[in-house]
């Protein structure tokens, strides 16, 4: 698909940090424990995220694991005069959604949910077409890997607002909010998600066995 | 540990691209697996942890599932959450809810047999107010423990709390009452106007003819329940009027208006060991009836009046010699067909353990004699020496009637059947029954005067008497007066003859002073005669004598002194 010709193709090979253009040929006394680095800054050099497929694996794993407490916890607990509500996450949109306002609702359920799970499916599809270096939509899956990227710091929404309503709602018997476990997990899916997509290595998606023609 | 080998470094031309340095790794990049098996390990220690959390899940029915709110509402116990209302859902008849609870795991034992779930809702009865918390924080699910250690996971839920919580201190007695009366579950129970304890729980009994009301009294005050103890309900106001006035005697506002129970022991010598835990009790109406002494066993009597018995009501008291024994349970009319009477059979229950030493005695005498010492051997020889019913008077302004059982005598032997079950005993009309019997007999004898025949002659004689009169008034008031016209006459001749001055007045005085004269030698004559008494013959002797003196001496004076005796004749 792609013609055009690859670093590795013409012996050379970049520092990530400084940028500095390196030629690829390695000194002869390298063996499988050694690795190279910039002669510039010192920064390790590798043609390729270094065991990207792996990483992102097992932190997408990691991060996909925690959702599932996240979401089966709750995550916030409002107490008022003659009521203690603990809410997950899918109860809170639920009940904003009840309680007349939908939008919030949707918001919430945008944030907590549906980017999660976008991301998950999106690292999940990114990976899988990658390591099996198919050919298929690059250009579509580089702009995917770039909106992972992206709305990846969004979905950290539900944490912020549980944070801010624990330090605003602070009114003793009439009304409080404390955070639960659950907000906890759910951060980590967040941060774990975000981890995952900054170690795959989008070069991987133009990688492949038909890459060369 | 960067060691660095550096490779040596191209000229600064630029033609040559620089080279890189090799060192040593680091670290191992599979470690990165390190993480999802952490995130794995702690969602499977949270898994875990879920798990052996979990207690058991039961299922409670209630009648409606208000304040419940599944997912929410805790169950409380001692006011300790141990668990929450998982789902609640109606039954397949829809006559109650069901709600599920997820215990929690250390409240395993609540899901045992005989442990109590009830709603704790705000209440607000005359009794008390209770949940009032529960206004502000919503319901919740109260628990109470029971005995068994059998496990269970079906319950149905009381629809008011329990009275009494398991294993507080105390015992439960029961009563046995005709009638609930106004009392009610956790009606309080008194001892000395000092609440002790509460009704627990009532019911029926199976043949419908009482009620048995559950109470507990609780500790330390159950020791004063003793075997001897009696109940009375003590719902209302009492209002007696006495010799000393007018007394009201109530035990606190709450049970005059939510009613409730006493119970003390009887006075004088008695039973006082505390009683066993589920005695049984008759829960008297009042205190006077707790703490009459024991009525024995009741008998039935039978009495036929033969008059009416207007005024004679049930419940009306049979009293012997002034003493009740007993009430009028049943009055019924009967036809004689012999007679052509309608007899009136009055049916009463009396207790002869009321009738005190009299009963024991008459019963020894009658063990002594060698007799049945039975009510109705006893009543036989009663009514052999005249014991009769009598319905009399209770109150003359409303005629109230009682029965009572007294000695009449010289009233006529009657058959008395002493194997009759009921007995019957004979009756005497009653006293205000005689009374209006002998009234009927005047009336009667009254009756039979002939007062047309009286009035006829009376009439005619008034008639006479008229006529008479006319006579009288015509003929011989006028010549009535005529004749005291005479006899005025008379007595003003006979006026004049009597006058001082009249001669007849004269000539009397002279004869009366003849007369007096007379009567002194008269006198004269008899003394001498009494010394003398020879001179009637021999005749007078001469006064030679110095004896006859006093004589003379006496008769001298009297010749002085009659003059003035006799009045001064002109």
């Amino acid at each position: 698909m792609s013609a055009f010709p690859r670093a590795a193709d013409l012996g050379l090979i970049g520092c990530h940090v400084c940028k500095l253009v390196i030629s690829a040929d390695t000194p002869a006394r390298v063996d499988v424990a050694d690795e190279l680095a910039c002669p510039r800054c010192g920064s390790v050099l590798h043609r390729r995220k270094p065991y990207s497929y792996m990483r992102t694996w097992a932190l997408m794993i990691a991060a996909f694991l925690l959702y599932i407490p996240a979401n089966v916890l709750p995550i916030m607990r409002t107490a008022s005069l003659n009521d203690i509500d603990d809410n997950t996450i899918i109860s809170g949109v639920v009940e904003l959604w009840v309680k007349g306002s939908p939008d919030l609702a949707i918001i919430v359920f945008t944030a907590s949910i549906v980017v999660p799970v976008l991301k998950f499916l999106s690292l999940g599809t990114l990976l899988l077409s990658s390591q099996r270096g198919s050919g298929w939509a690059r250009p579509q899956r580089a702009k995917l890997y770039r909106l992972v990227e992206f709305i990846g710091y969004w979905s950290m929404l539900d944490v912020f607002v549980v944070a801010l309503l624990t330090a605003l709602v602070r009114f003793g018997l009439l009304s409080l909010v404390e955070p639960l476990p659950g907000v906890i997990f759910f951060g980590l899916t967040v941060v774990l998600t975000m981890l995952a997509s900054m170690s795959f290595d989008p070069r991987l998606i133009w990688d492949g066995r038909d890459s060369d023609d | 540990m960067t060691d660095d080998r550096r490779t040596e470094q191209d000229g600064p031309d630029g033609s040559e691209l620089p080279r890189p340095v090799v060192r040593h790794r680091r670290f191992n990049a599979s470690l990165i697996w390190l993480v999802p098996a952490l995130a794995a390990l702690v969602g499977l220690s949270l898994v875990v942890n879920s798990w052996l959390q979990a207690g058991p899940t039961i299922t409670i029915s209630f009648q409606s599932a208000e304040g419940l709110d599944a997912g929410k509402t805790p169950v409380k116990y001692k006011n300790v959450v141990i668990g929450r209302v998982n789902k609640i859902h109606l039954s397949g008849d829809h006559s109650h809810v069901l709600v599920k609870v997820a215990l929690e795991k250390s409240a395993e034992s609540f899901a045992t047999q005989g442990t109590r779930y009830w709603v704790v809702r705000p209440r607000i009865g005359l009794g008390g107010v209770s949940g009032i918390d529960t206004l502000l924080s919503g319901a919740f699910i109260g628990v109470d423990v029971g005995d068994s250690n059998a496990p269970a996971d079906e319950f149905k839920g009381l629809e008011t709390p329990p009275a009494v919580n398991h294993g507080a201190p105390g015992r439960s007695f029961v009563l046995h009452s005709d009638d609930l009366g106004s009392l009610d579950i956790g009606s309080p129970v008194y001892y000395r106007r000092i609440q002790v304890g509460r009704v627990v729980s009532y019911q029926l009994d199976s043949s419908g003819k009482g009620v048995s009301l559950q109470i507990f009294v609780d500790g330390p005050n159950d020791k004063f329940v003793t075997t001897a103890t009696r109940f009375w309900n003590a719902s209302g106001i009492d209002v007696s009027v006495g010799a000393s006035g007018l007394k009201v005697n109530t035990q606190s506002l709450a049970s005059v208006l939510a009613g409730g129970l006493a119970f003390q022991d009887p006075a004088g010598p008695h039973d006082s060991t505390p009683a066993p835990e589920e005695t049984e009790y008759t829960l008297f109406g009042d205190q006077a009836s707790a703490m009459a002494p024991p009525d024995g066993e009741p008998h039935y009597i039978r009495m036929r009046f033969e008059q009416s018995v207007r005024g004679l009501a049930v419940d009306a008291p049979v009293e012997f010699l002034g003493i009740n024994i007993g009430k009028v349970v049943s009055i019924k009319l009967d036809y004689d067909e012999k007679a052509q009477r309608f007899p009136v059979v009055v049916g009463a229950v009396v207790y002869p353990q009321r009738l005190g030493n009299a009963y024991d005695k008459l019963e020894a005498l009658a063990k002594a004699r060698g007799e049945n010492p039975d009510l109705s051997q006893l009543m036989g020889r009663l009514v052999e020496h005249g014991l009769r019913a009598q319905a009399r008077s209770g109150n003359l302004l409303t005629g109230q009637l009682y029965v009572a059982l007294d000695f009449v005598p010289k009233t006529p032997k009657v058959d008395f059947d002493p194997n009759a079950k009921p007995l019957m005993i004979p009756t005497v009309p009653g006293s205000f029954d005689k009374l209006q019997e002998q009234l009927a007999d005047i009336v009667d004898k009254l009756d039979k005067i002939p007062f047309e025949s009286i009035g006829k002659n009376l009439d005619q004689t008034l008639a006479g008497l008229n006529a008479t009169m006319k006579q009288v008034n015509g003929q011989t008031l006028p010549e009535f007066k005529n004749t005291l016209k005479g006899v005025q006459k008379t007595m003003g001749t006979a006026n004049e003859a009597l006058s001082g001055d009249s001669p007849l007045q004269q000539n009397l005085g002279s004869t009366l002073g003849e007369l007096q004269r007379m009567a002194r030698s008269l006198r004269v004559l008899t003394d001498y005669l009494s010394g003398h008494p020879e001179a009637l013959i021999r005749g007078r002797r001469p006064d030679a004598k110095p004896v006859d003196t006093p004589a003379a001496a006496i008769t001298a004076p009297p010749a002085s002194t009659t003059p003035p005796s006799q009045g001064n004749p002109p």
